[in-house]
């Protein structure tokens, strides 16, 4: 037996004896707060994640899904990516969580306690699609810096909370107000308190959409530790850092907000396209706002073998940041020719949409089904890498997965 | 004896009884607690529960077949001043997922050290960074790749 194992248990029987009862729950509770607490590495159980999810770094933990599993209309959190910039907080209370709206550009500051926010404003409830500003960063050429995400950085769950704009507007926002940033409990590597790990946000304009939720609930029930719990802010079709998570303060800025990788080269690209590799000063980055236009097939998964003569059924998701998909596309010939399949529409705006499709293969041999969606704009999916970015974001290329006929 | 005395006596006697039963119960009472605690009374024995802790230790540069074990590090000259220097705030992982030139370690590390905390790394910039392109060169990728590590399944309809 380990000792942080022995201490839990014999710190669990304690608690019992002085409350006199069993406590419901109580070994799972704790086991999750000492693991954290320890940074353990068994992420699966830890996290509640499917265990053929990629963890592509264990401090901070970053952990992707793979395509086939991400088949599920409404992701469920096994199989939802986990992408942190710092490390998880521990020991949150929520019943004393308070929410702190400030900034230049605030009427008046106020502080909300979890129930003043569920019990003074309006709830609301959407599939709300979010991607890693690099998901599919390891396909670019040369590299880019960072986490390796491939295509698994991406999630369209059921997020329940109230809108950030009701609560801004209760505290008031001036006429000079561009841009929100949002902080956060949880800590920089570094361990120094003073730095903050990330706090980005979004301009008003995004702010005050109907779907910019403070939510307490994923998938209806509260939000998993690793996601955000208490409260995160769920920003649709942006970037998914923008929905911060562990949210404790809100400032309404008067300028674009300048926190932790909102500067530099974080989460930015080349105001103008530049070539692979160039180097790009920090003044001509912009800042990415709405991801977008892809899809991805989640069934079958890659490497299926089916039998010459039977009809294979396709299925998986697309969706465009701040658009809709107007149209989706399949080819098994590399480009060559292309079908069209349907495409449903949004349950609401800013979830993905699902498409289906049935293909016949001309003869035996090795394919490959390339997905295409294109955004009510007429734009589509490149089938090369999108524009080279020195993060390596926004790779938006068509997703491929392999099939044998024989 | 008069009466005074003899209600003092017994009152004495009574103080000497129930501190008895007082200290019974507390000694009973804090035995049943550590029952509670540890059940198996291991402070007497030989405890092998808190023993068993320091095998974690020994083997934190473990090297086999090539890897350094804790890290997952490829074994080569320089390896230990990456361990000792890039594996306190973040995991390996973070490193053997990246792909750059020399230039760009440099830079990164004048990342780090701005805005991370990262310390002045001395002559072992020099040795680190050697590792890192050697160990972990860049590797050409074209603008899209050919699908590899395909799992092939047969698929029933």
């Amino acid at each position: 037996m380990k000792r942080r194992d022995f201490v839990r248990k014999t710190t669990l029987s304690s608690l019992a004896t002085l409350i006199g009862a069993e406590i419901v729950f109580g070994s799972n509770l704790l086991e999750g707060y000492n693991l954290l607490a320890v940074q353990d590495p068994d992420p699966f159980k830890m996290f509640n994640k499917n265990k053929e999810m990629i963890v592509l770094n264990d401090k901070p933990w970053n952990i992707e899904a793979q395509a086939h599993l991400l088949d599920n209309k409404i992701t469920p959190n096994t199989a939802m990516f986990i992408r942190n910039n710092g490390l998880v907080p521990e020991g949150i209370d929520a019943k004393n969580w308070t929410l702190t709206i400030d900034g230049e550009s605030v009427v008046t500051q106020k502080t909300y306690t979890l129930d003043d926010l569920k019990s003074k404003f309006e709830q609301h409830t959407y599939q709300l699609t979010l991607e890693c500003g690099g998901n599919g960063r390891n396909e670019f050429n040369p590299p880019a810096k960072g986490n390796q995400w491939t295509v698994g950085a991406v999630h369209c769950a059921t997020w329940t909370g109230i809108r950030l704009r009701d609560v801004l507007e209760d505290a008031g926002i001036k006429n000079n107000a561009v841009y929100i940033g949002y902080h956060s409990a949880d800590l920089h590597l570094s361990g120094d308190p003073k730095k903050e790990p990330i706090s980005r946000g979004a301009p008003m304009i995004k702010s005050l959409q109907d779907e910019t939720l403070l939510a307490f609930k994923m998938n209806g029930k509260d939000i998993p530790l690793i996601h955000g719990y208490p409260l995160r802010l769920v920003a649709g079709g942006w970037p998914a850092s923008v929905s911060g998570k562990w949210v404790n303060r809100i400032s309404i800025r008067n300028k674009v907000h300048d926190g932790t990788k909102m500067t530099g080269t974080a989460y930015r690209v080349p105001c103008e396209p530049v070539a692979p590799g160039e180097k790009v000063k920090d003044e001509d980055m912009c800042i990415i706002e709405s991801m977008p236009v892809k899809s991805i097939i989640t069934y079958p998964k890659s490497g299926a073998i089916i039998q010459d003569g039977t009809s294979l059924k396709i299925r998986g998701h697309a969706w465009a940041g701040e658009l809709e998909v107007s149209k989706m596309e399949y080819s098994i010939d590399f480009g060559a020719t292309w079908k069209d399949c349907p495409i449903e529409k949004p349950v609401n705006r800013l979830a993905w949409q699902h498409f289906s499709a049935s293909i016949d293969f001309p003869k035996k041999g090795y394919y490959e089904i390339w997905a295409r969606a294109t955004d009510t704009q007429g734009i589509a999916q490149p089938m090369l890498l999108p524009g080279w970015n020195p993060k390596g974001y926004l790779n938006n290329a068509c997703h491929r997965i392999a099939i044998k006929v024989t | 004896m008069t009466k005074e005395e003899e209600f003092k006596k017994f009152a004495k006697k009574l103080y000497h009884l129930m501190a008895l039963i007082f200290s019974i119960f507390m000694v009973a009472g804090g035995a049943m607690i550590y029952y509670n605690y540890d059940p198996n009374f291991s402070v007497f024995k030989n405890n092998t529960e808190t023993l068993v802790i320091t095998p974690e230790e020994i083997d934190e540069n473990l090297i086999e077949n090539g890897i350094h074990v804790r890290t997952g590090l490829v074994e080569g000259s320089g390896l230990m001043a990456v361990v000792n220097n890039c594996t306190n705030c973040h995991s390996a992982k973070l490193v053997t997922q990246n792909r750059m030139s020399a230039e760009r370690w440099n830079e990164t590390i004048k990342w780090m050290q701005e805005t991370q905390n990262l310390w002045d790394l001395g002559d072992n910039q020099e040795i680190i960074v050697n590792y890192l392109v050697t160990n972990y060169p860049v590797t050409e990728k074209g603008r899209r790749e050919n699908l590899t590590n395909i799992e092939w399944y047969d698929l029933e309809n």
